[in-house]
């Protein structure tokens, strides 16, 4: 479904990602853990073809259809969706007008605000302005439910979430992943509680060093941090799946 | 020397702010036009007049065409609560009235008011009757139907104790006319516990020059919003209408949305004087500048006395190399606890925020042009509902026109 090819990638002249490959079949869904600052956002927004992320070799596949020189909403439209991190606040852009876009009615509409626990006033609320971390999310998670996509993108859904909304968020995203395929982003895991994902990545400046089964990188990570995959012998290898 | 004398210097005195505008360019001629109701007036004239708001449609009608007040009227179910006349019928009428006009305006301010104080072409009076909530709009409407014409109105607005109403006012002109000077001196009297919303939406031609001069005064608990709306050019505005708060706890409130194109050069802003105890104002503007399009966005606050608030807004888009955008708060406290804020941003669209729109299967066009009319905002001025699809209709027009 999505492959990613030796992909080196340069943000405003520094080498932010070098040699990334990873590959998400069809009917998985993945996770990727990484300590921050260690490229996770770097490689969804170059996924979705973000300008300032410049391709400097390798490429990425979707669909099977090279993308790497799509616009965005091309991108977008061939099936990517995507829950950010931090969203930029836009004024005047009401989550209405995002909701039009995407094609979903009013009732559906409705549906998903109670699944997630929204209040309907959100609708005609400027976008992420003075919204509360777990409001964000909230909305984020919203719009892909709404968008449908074939492969969900979801930035650390679980940071900045009280236990109750995580709860709901994770309900509402297990389910919806089961007739999906994806990419989790995280770095504290917390989303993993709730969610079944098929494999683990961690990336660690740039790269990814391990592949391998979830639960049991998750759990080495929690019990030694990423210094663990840091000191690691034989990353990549060193999980088996 | 005689008031009469004072004025006349005045025409030499060019504006504070503004390119300053050589009056003999302008001509005084102007046919009479006769009396009509609105559905008797040209395809043109009631075809503009309803893209500013005017469609006749108002509890109270006045419409203006040049020098001629063609049409006034109060529809019967408003009668006893609103009062729409010319100025000079209120003066035939009430004795009062000489005792309100150029009371709150200067007419030796600058050469405009000077203009309008010795060359007037009359302009409206409303009344709205104590205790009287007038929910449908009234609506005025200022048309230039003469080339090169100067066009002075001033106008009086009384909003008497306990009322409520809200006035659009129109100003646009016809489609052959591509210059002239429109003069629009307004002073309302916001009165005890009174609400009066003022919205005036202007679309004028590229070489027209527009100066507006109004002075409001608030008693206790009244509020006054004044909204104004310029998205078409115009070759030069300048206004800095004022509010005195002079009683406890009054409420002003001044909203612009600007959209600068061609070769406009603008102006805009407003002023509010805190005089009295609990009183509040706020300044908000959302200034758009494409072309080589100069807009200045103006906020001024002077907190007289404490126990006042006051905030300025303004937020500049700019969308050329060649257009510019001045945002200029300006807060004066003269009294412990006064606390008077201010926030001004300009930038250009953000690309983070097109991205993420396109992230949302928007196309990178259609994200600008969202942005843009988002950032017009035109819902802060809770406009009625007529009006206001009107000025949507115009802002989904140009961010469509953007590309």
């Amino acid at each position: 479904m999505l492959r990613v090819e030796d992909l080196t990638v340069e943000v405003h002249g520094k080498t932010v990602l070098k040699d990334v490959n990873l590959e998400v079949p069809e009917g998985e869904v993945h996770v990727l853990f990484g300590p921050n600052g260690s490229g996770k956002t770097t490689l969804i927004k170059t996924i979705l073809g973000f300008s300032a992320y410049k391709v400097v070799s390798g490429r990425i596949f979707f669909k099977g259809r090279d993308i790497t020189d799509l616009p965005t909403h091309e991108r977008v439209r061939m099936g990517l969706g995507v829950a950010f991190q931090n969203p930029p606040q836009i004024r005047g852009v009401k989550l209405i007008d995002v909701l039009r876009k995407l094609d979903i009615d009013g009732e559906d509409v409705s549906a998903l605000l109670r699944e997630i626990n929204l209040p309907k006033e959100f609708l005609k609320r400027d976008l992420n302005v003075g919204f509360s971390g777990g409001e964000v999310k909230r909305t984020e998670i919203l719009q892909v439910l709404a968008q449908k996509p074939d492969f969900v993108i979801l930035d650390e859904p679980d940071s900045g979430v009280d236990v109750e909304n995580m709860v709901l968020i994770g309900k509402a995203l297990n389910g919806f992943l089961k007739q999906r395929s994806g990419l989790i982003v995280t770095h504290m895991g917390y989303i993993m509680k709730y969610v079944d994902a098929d494999v683990a990545h961690v990336i660690l400046h740039g790269t990814i060093v391990c592949s391998g089964h979830p639960t049991r990188i998750l759990t080495q990570i929690l019990k030694e941090g990423y210094r663990w995959c840091e000191r690691c012998p034989e990353r990549r290898r060193c999980v088996g799946r | 020397m005689s008031r009469e004398e004072k004025v006349r210097r005045a025409l030499g005195k060019p504006a504070r702010y503004g390119p300053d505008l050589d009056l003999k360019a302008y001509v005084r001629e102007a046919r009479e036009w006769p009396t009509a109701s609105i559905e008797e007036l040209p395809k043109e004239v009631t075809g503009r007049a309803s893209e500013v708001g005017v469609d006749g449609s108002g509890s109270g009608v006045y419409f203006q065409v040049d020098r001629s007040v063609v049409y006034r009227a109060v529809e019967r179910m408003y009668e006893g609560k609103v009062e729409v006349l010319s100025v000079r019928e209120a003066f035939e009428k009430y004795d009062w009235v000489e005792k309100l006009f150029w009371k709150l305006v200067e007419p030796d301010t600058d050469k405009y008011t000077a203009l309008a104080y010795l060359e007037p072409d009359e302009g409206y009076f409303i009344r709205i009757h104590r205790g009287a909530k007038v929910e449908r709009p009234i609506q005025t409407c200022m048309f230039v139907s003469t080339d090169k014409l100067d066009q002075n109105v001033h106008n009086l607005i009384v909003a008497e104790e306990g009322s409520e109403a809200h006035i659009i006012t129109g100003c646009t002109l016809h489609p052959t006319v591509r210059s002239g000077l429109h003069v629009g001196v307004s002073e309302f009297y916001v009165k005890r516990g009174a609400k009066l919303t003022f919205s005036m939406v202007h679309a004028w031609a590229e070489g027209f020059d527009v100066r507006p001069r109004s002075r409001a005064v608030l008693e206790d608990d009244a509020t006054f919003v004044s909204n104004y709306v310029c998205l078409k050019p115009v070759r030069t505005f300048q206004a800095l209408p004022e509010a005195l708060c002079e009683g406890k706890n009054s409420r002003v409130r001044f909203n612009t949305v600007i959209y600068g194109s061609g070769s406009s050069v603008i102006d805009v802003g407003a002023r509010a004087m805190l005089r009295g105890a609990g009183s509040r104002a706020e300044i908000v503007s959302r200034v758009v500048a494409s072309d080589s399009s100069e807009v200045c966005a103006r906020g001024v606050l002077i907190g007289e006395v404490g126990d006042v608030r006051g905030h300025t807004e303004c937020m500049g888009l700019l969308l050329s190399e060649d257009a510019s955008i001045r945002a200029i708060p300006e807060l004066v406290g003269r009294s412990v606890g006064a606390e008077l804020t201010h926030e001004a941003a300009i930038g250009k669209i953000s690309e983070e925020q097109v991205e993420y729109l396109m992230a949302r299967g928007f196309s990178r066009e259609e994200a600008e042009s969202l942005i843009v009319r988002g950032f017009m905002d035109v819902g802060m001025l809770k406009l009625p509902a007529g009006l206001e699809e009107k000025v949507k209709e115009t802002v989904d027009s140009i961010a469509r026109k953007m590309y």
